[in-house]
């Protein structure tokens, strides 16, 4: 046993189990229970987006084309990129590596935070153009002609959406970025082992149906009805 | 799951594959393809979950008990989308009697 072994908290398995295998597998099971109901919590928005974008198309087309698709297609690219440290992080925790497991996690909570200043910086522009349903809502100019086509109240039914689905999305990443924090935290205290690192596979495991969540966010949102 | 250790070349692989499909998702909205642009969208972004949940979060290792689980999930989930969407879109075929749309509130003797 090494010395980081036997400094461990949970150097073996705990005493309900009978080996760190079942553990393991309850580990995941809790966390993909979990997973499932996040994708019912997420699929009630997905759902009545479906309706919504089915009866009011040319409003959901207008607002999309006032979303700017560059900004959406990088930061799909900066959150698939945290996904790929994440998983490279457990990597990392599985060979018993601790200052890749802890710069692959700084790494990805890097990576998690431009996601979300690129996120903020679009709010703000919803304020800039003045589509921010019940705040500040009086679309002008450019924006105006784009939404005015499908209805300005029908308009305002796809920015609630864009700002619901969104939103949920970035408390999950706010939360997730907390989780990480937590993560770096422990591992720079040693408590994980090639033996015990379920911590970090949970956490991946979520940060990873998070970036799934944005995967659909994004063509639902930034790419109805096609930008030609 | 845990005892597999993926190498490092297989994570990046799957990287670049979804940096490639966010490129042609991206790009095939910029082509009037006219109802198939939502197709093209919608069977992209599963793609993508796909190498999400095989290799990201390592269900292609993972127990039968696990697999149960996200595929009822995803079940469940269609079933939502599904029956909810079919309310909606037949709702116009039996329109309500005349005597349902009175606008006053029904009066009682």
């Amino acid at each position: 046993m090494t010395d980081a072994e036997a400094h461990a908290p949970h150097a073996g398995h705990a005493h309900q189990f009978e080996g760190m295998e079942q553990q393991q597998e309850a580990d995941f099971l809790g966390i993909w229970l979990f997973l499932v109901t996040e994708i019912m919590f997420f699929g009630g928005l997905f759902a009545a987006y479906a309706i919504y974008r089915w009866l009011y198309l040319a409003a959901f087309e207008g607002g999309s084309h006032i979303l700017d698709v560059r900004l959406g297609a990088a930061n799909t690219i900066v959150l698939l990129g945290s996904s790929l440290t994440m998983a490279l992080s457990v990597r990392s925790a599985q060979i018993g590596n601790r200052r890749a497991l802890t710069w692959f996690l700084i790494a990805t909570m890097i990576l998690g935070g431009i996601f979300l200043g690129v996120k903020a910086y679009e709010y703000n522009q919803k304020f800039v153009e003045h589509v921010v349903p019940g705040l500040d809502w009086a679309p002008e100019g450019d924006t105006l002609a784009r939404l005015a086509p499908g209805g300005l109240e029908h308009g305002q039914i796809y920015f609630f959406f864009y700002f619901a689905m969104t939103g949920l999305h970035a408390i999950h990443m706010v939360i997730g970025m907390g989780l990480l924090l937590w993560l770096v935290i422990r591992a720079r205290q040693n408590s994980f082992t090639p033996h015990y690192f379920a911590p970090v596979e949970v956490v991946g495991l979520y940060w990873h149906f998070v970036d799934i969540v944005w995967i659909f966010l994004f063509p639902l949102l930034y790419l109805i009805g096609g930008r030609y | 799951m845990s005892e597999q250790i993926v190498s490092q070349k297989t994570y990046v692989m799957v990287f670049l594959g979804l940096i490639g499909l966010t490129i042609l998702t991206t790009g095939v909205a910029f082509i009037d393809l006219g109802p198939f642009n939502t197709i093209a969208a919608l069977a992209i972004a599963f793609s993508k979950m796909l190498l999400v949940i095989l290799f990201f979060m390592g269900v292609r290792h993972s127990s039968g008990l696990v697999r149960i689980i996200i595929v009822a999930g995803f079940f469940w989930l269609a079933l939502l989308i599904a029956f909810t969407m079919a309310d909606y879109r037949t709702r116009s075929w039996t329109p309500a009697p005349d005597s349902w749309s009175t606008t006053a509130p029904p009066t009682h003797p």
